[in-house]
């Protein structure tokens, strides 16, 4: 029954509802698909008695008429995650066989709609990273490859095996997250769907932290509506997460469809990069055209302080992970190399622990905050991300929702961008600006490049509003008719 | 600013993260690189602006002073990578 993989979210809830096929059989055909692409190395953990007994206690809810919204959906799990008895690693060493012995509010919000874990996705470590290769259990391969070529390109990061599996139909949908572009960009690359909601809209607890004021959980999806779909259960109030929203969560996935007629649009002149591929530049005139053609109204507008987040962001996401990452010192749990001494100890664990990037943040958090470079680095750039948030306040005055590329590339090869570092952050240039002002963003495939290889548009949308996202969401999916899928050369 | 192998010395120092002496040039190399790059940031008026730390305009919520949770230790050491009688094991701290 491998079709059962090819079935959207929605489809295959309706399905499981009028028990056209049983959740067991759904999980056991992700299963059987997940074991016959460990060449994606999508997966660090899968979890198939764990799967095949949730699916079975969803049918029985089935059966008995009842079930939750998500009874019996075959989801993967970002192992940023921490998952109760289920080994939880960030992608990191340092973690080691750490075994959370608590759910996160955001997948027991899922198993309390009914959903399937299948297992634990592939991360960069600690989610610091936009190509996957920074992963202690290496990188997942992207499910696309360049026509004609088998070289193996990166999935994106730090959300890679969430998109991967995805797009590879090993799952039906996946948690993620975004700090910088965590989603949006894996999402852009593998022609999938993502969205970072609003900052606090999903709880942060249980989420292993990395750049606290900056994390937000989201879904990977295969269409705008599954997406809605899961949002809607990720979202809403715990008084475990200071920083939660205590705003009710609308119905996201009954904004799919809606008019879009009269949404104003903003188009930031800033966001045409330097050097940014002409086939990027085409689509997004492309999605301003379908827009339009759906009844929108087109605005330019300004974020004059763009080019300013990504330099803003490389001295806050690093000094809030100095201060996260401090929890790292081999005494409650995780590794320990032992020393002679306790500081020893410490640096020592640390250094067999953490990977070449974690350790490179780690280090400048610690330099920007020490005594001397604070105001010059860490309080300046909180100044700049207060102008970058004015600069959307300003945007949204005049428009409802602005469009932008994804990202500046389509998928890169394994390998190619690792010795740059600043080459790899500029990734997320579309992207970060969205994290720094704690708005929702939106990835949807819109089109493919002249190699072949997806390529995504994004939405951002003033706080708290991603029911206007998944609204302009439903009509660009709409126009855009994306419908490739890679070939599967990777099935055992 | 130039970073030299003596600040990452320090830095390596007081993020309690050990590297050893070949490799303090590379990384002063890098880090450097990564600052001169976020440098531009001088560029922007920042007179007079209240810096962001949250981008959420709520204090913070309070709750009753109350014990929630707790009584858990053997939970608690479950991953601990060494433990006795119910409390983690160290290294000696005093000397």
């Amino acid at each position: 029954m491998s079709e059962l993989t090819h079935l959207t979210l929605k489809d295959a809830l309706a399905g499981l509802k009028q028990r056209r096929f049983s959740a067991v059989e759904l999980a056991q055909a992700h299963l059987d698909a997940i074991a016959a692409a460990r060449a994606l190395n999508a997966y660090v953990l899968e979890t198939p008695e764990q799967a095949l007994a949730m699916a079975a206690a969803s049918d029985a809810r089935l059966k008995a008429g009842e079930g939750g919204r998500l009874e019996g959906a075959a989801l993967g799990i970002k192992d940023l995650f921490c998952t109760e008895g289920v080994r939880s690693t960030a992608g990191s060493r340092i973690l080691g066989n750490f075994t959370p012995p608590y759910e996160s509010t955001v997948t027991a919000k899922l198993w309390r709609d009914g959903a399937v874990m299948l297992g634990k996705l592939n991360m960069d470590e600690f989610a610091m990273g936009s190509s996957n290769e920074t992963s202690a259990f290496g990188p997942v391969v992207n499910p696309w490859r360049s026509r004609g070529s088998n070289r193996p390109l990166t999935p994106g990061g730090s959300s890679g095996g969430s998109a991967a599996a995805v797009a590879a139909d090993l799952a039906l949908a996946a948690t993620a997250t975004d700090t910088g572009g965590s989603i949006r960009q894996p999402a852009s690359f593998t022609g999938t769907v993502g969205i970072k909601p609003t900052y606090g809209r999903c709880s942060r607890w249980g989420i292993v932290a990395f750049a606290s004021s900056l994390d937000q959980a989201g879904p990977l999806a295969k269409t705008v509506e599954d997406a809605a779909i899961l949002l809607r259960s990720m979202s809403g109030h715990d008084p475990k997460d200071s920083t939660s929203l205590p705003s009710a969560v609308p119905d996201y996935p009954s904004f799919v469809g809606k008019s879009v007629k009269g949404l104003r649009i903003g188009v930031p002149k800033e966001y045409r990069a330097e050097g940014m591929p002409p086939e990027i530049e085409t689509l997004w005139s492309d999605g301003v055209a379908w827009l339009k053609d759906a009844g929108c109204e087109v605005v330019e507008v300004s974020l004059p302080h763009t080019k300013y987040a990504l330099p803003a962001y490389y001295i806050i996401a690093p000094a809030e992970a100095s201060s996260n990452l401090a929890r790292y010192d081999g005494m409650r749990y995780g590794l320990r190399v032992d020393g002679p001494t306790l500081t020893d100890t410490y640096e020592a664990t640390r250094a067999a622990g953490f990977g070449d990037e974690v350790r490179r943040r780690v280090m400048i958090g610690a330099y920007v905050l020490s005594a001397g470079y604070y105001d010059a680095y860490y309080l300046k750039a909180l100044k700049v991300r207060r102008r970058i948030a004015d600069d959307f306040s300003a945007a949204f005055e005049t428009a409802d929702a602005l469009l932008t590329p994804t990202a500046p590339s389509a998928a890169f090869g394994l390998g190619e961008n690792t010795a740059d570092p600043i080459a790899m952050y500029l990734n997320d240039i579309f992207t970060v600006t969205v994290n720094l002002a704690g708005l929702p963003g939106l990835s949807l495939p819109a089109g493919l490049d002249a190699q072949g290889l997806p390529l995504g548009l994004q939405l951002i949308g003033r706080a708290e509003d991603e029911a206007t996202l998944f609204q302009l969401g439903g009509a660009l999916e709409k126009a855009a008719a994306f419908r490739a899928k890679p070939a599967p050369w990777w099935r055992a | 600013m130039a970073i030299d192998a003596a600040t990452v010395r320090k830095v390596a120092r007081l993020a309690r993260i050990r590297v050893e002496e070949d490799r303090l040039e590379g990384l002063a190399a890098e880090l450097s690189g990564i600052l001169a790059w976020i440098e531009q940031l001088n560029e922007v008026d920042t007179e007079g602006v209240a810096p962001m730390a949250s981008t959420e305009a709520v204090s913070l919520p309070m709750r009753e002073d109350v014990v929630t949770d707790g009584g858990d230790a053997a939970v608690i050491l479950a991953n601990a990578p060494k433990s006795d009688r119910g409390f983690f094991v160290v290294p000696k701290v005093v000397e």
